[in-house]
């Protein structure tokens, strides 16, 4: 068990998601960067659908009631354990009474701790991951103590191998498929979306990105239909917002791009001002 | 009836499969047949399957690699549909109390169309919905079938916090909140059951292709139905409908 001491800004429980309840309106939640929190599972050699604690902008101070082993992973939050200094990518055995303290993320925006065996928090439509409205809480609160898998901490100890490399996320490419109604853009805005760079205004949660500037744009809403994190809405007023992991499962802006599983991942490490390109794979 | 549907990739893992862009049973019914068509026949493949409107969008849990032989085995399998089947659905009714108490935008209501309270409840009431799809929040039922007297847009300032269980109209449509959420429909009533159980096995009672009727119900009934839903012994009435 992990005491909650600081909950931090944002800190929830999340693992790759609910994926077989869409057509009940349930969205997909899940780690917002799927590759950190399967980076932090791997080198504890834990399965990738393990739950992780994601922490995101500032993070949380926690006391572990038992001893465990922990991996971090994601953007840099300065983690020290009982005041010394621990980096990111790396394995670390925690004892009963260890104190882990992030602070505010340096490069990135989300920073996963796996521990040995994976949060064992209560699975609900088959999935760990907060959503609020499935699980009874959005977000971790200071004083929750979160449940562990326990393990016995004699033999092994060792760095699992993991073939996964530290997730490099300083790149400002998004890489995107066109979407269901990018037909309908003019040239001008096609030009816009690909010739110009955007940036994260100050709206951006687990649910959606708002970026800046917006685009002209006079194409009237659509029928209601499918969204996927990774879709790109143009708003009638010419917002683009970009879906994530939280987002409904429909909606009714034109969808003009889909971002690349991995740019999701990119995405979700960044935040306020910084700056994104959209670039076209096919 | 088959149509003419369009294909297309939607990201790395899903397609878009889309029907003529309008409201309609027929469309309805041909999208319900195809969705159930394709979850048996790919059911090992842990495919998820989301329909709407006029779309069904098939996401898979891999990278698509040839788009082309994908699309085509969608399209060979909707040659394979058997369209003469009867399907026959459920119609639910939906208990509300259209009280003031909760029904807190009734007044504006009333007089932005002509109608009095007891007409609109009237009007909303008699109809019989449709169940196009689930979508917006867990539980969401988009409802066709509004009687066009009482369609009216959204209110230009959205209620901040609407409560679990409210029954709202924007635009042409009609619907119930299945969890305390913000929101730009005009509130005509509450219904005390949930639309939405994370818990229960059958975790949303509608479907797709269901039916729903709205029984106007007083604040009485609508206290003694709250406690029995919290009970869990609550058995909503439904009969089948062709």
């Amino acid at each position: 068990m992990i005491k909650v001491l600081k909950a931090g800004i944002s800190s929830s429980i999340q693992d790759l998601g609910r994926t077989s309840f869409r057509e009940f309106g349930v969205p997909v939640a899940g780690s917002m960067d799927l590759y950190s929190s399967k980076l932090a599972n791997a080198l504890l050699g834990n399965a990738d659908s393990d739950a992780v604690l994601e922490m995101a902008l500032i993070g949380t101070k926690l006391q572990f009631l038992v001893p465990t082993q922990i991996a971090i992973t994601g953007a840099n939050m300065s983690p020290t354990l009982n005041g010394q200094a621990i980096a990111n990518n790396q394995l670390y055995a925690i004892e009963s009474e260890d104190i882990l303290t992030f602070s505010a993320s340096k490069n990135g925006l989300h920073t996963y701790l796996a521990v040995k065996g994976g949060f064992n928090t209560d699975v609900l439509l088959g999935s760990r991951s907060y959503y609020s409205g499935i699980t009874p809480q959005s977000v971790i609160k200071n004083g929750d103590v979160l449940k562990i898998y326990t393990f016995s901490t004699e033999g092994n100890f060792e760095k699992q191998y993991s073939k996964l490399k530290p997730f490099n996320f300083s790149s400002e490419v998004l890489n995107v498929f066109l979407g269901p109604e990018f037909s309908l853009l003019s040239t001008q805005q096609k030009d816009q979306l690909f010739n110009s760079s955007f940036k994260v205004s100050n709206l951006y949660n687990r649910m959606a990105y708002q970026l800046l500037p917006q685009i002209e744009n006079d194409l009237p809403s659509i029928l209601t239909g499918p969204v996927l994190p990774g879709t790109v809405q143009l708003t009638p007023s010419g917002g683009l917002i970009v879906l994530m992991r939280d987002c409904q499962t429909t909606g009714g802006y034109p969808r003009v791009l889909q971002l690349s599983e991995s740019s999701i991942n990119l995405l979700a490490q960044k935040k306020e001002n910084d700056t994104v390109v959209f670039n076209f794979i096919d | 009836m088959k149509f003419q549907l369009k294909y297309s990739r939607f990201g790395e893992r899903s397609i878009l499969i889309e029907w003529p862009s309008k409201i309609d049973e027929s469309i309805l019914s041909d999208i319900i047949n195809y969705k159930q068509y394709l979850q048996n026949k790919l059911v090992k493949l842990k495919v998820e399957i989301v329909s709407t409107y006029n779309s069904i969008l098939v996401s898979y849990n891999f990278t698509i690699e040839n788009i082309n032989d994908k699309i085509s085995d969608l399209k060979e399998a909707y040659l394979q549909i058997d369209t003469s089947k009867q399907r026959s659905s459920t119609l639910w009714e939906i208990p509300v109390c259209y009280h003031d108490e909760f029904g807190i935008d009734l007044e504006n209501l009333s007089s932005a169309k002509s109608l009095s309270k007891s007409e609109i409840i009237y009007l909303h009431s008699q109809q019989i919905y449709t169940v196009y799809f689930v979508g917006f929040l867990p539980g969401f039922l988009y409802l066709g079938g509004l009687d066009k007297s009482l369609h009216i847009n959204r209110k230009s300032t959205p209620h901040l916090n609407i409560k679990k269980g409210a029954v709202g109209i924007g635009g042409n449509q009609t619907g119930i909140y299945p969890q305390n959420s913000p929101g730009g429909w005009h509130i005509i009533g509450q219904s005390p059951i949930d639309f939405f159980d994370p818990k229960s096995d059958c975790i949303c009672f509608a479907k797709a292709g269901d039916k729903i009727r709205f029984k106007a119900i007083s604040k009485f009934e609508y206290l003694r139905i709250s406690e029995e839903v919290k009970q869990g012994i609550f058995k909503l009435k439904s009969s089948s409908y062709d």
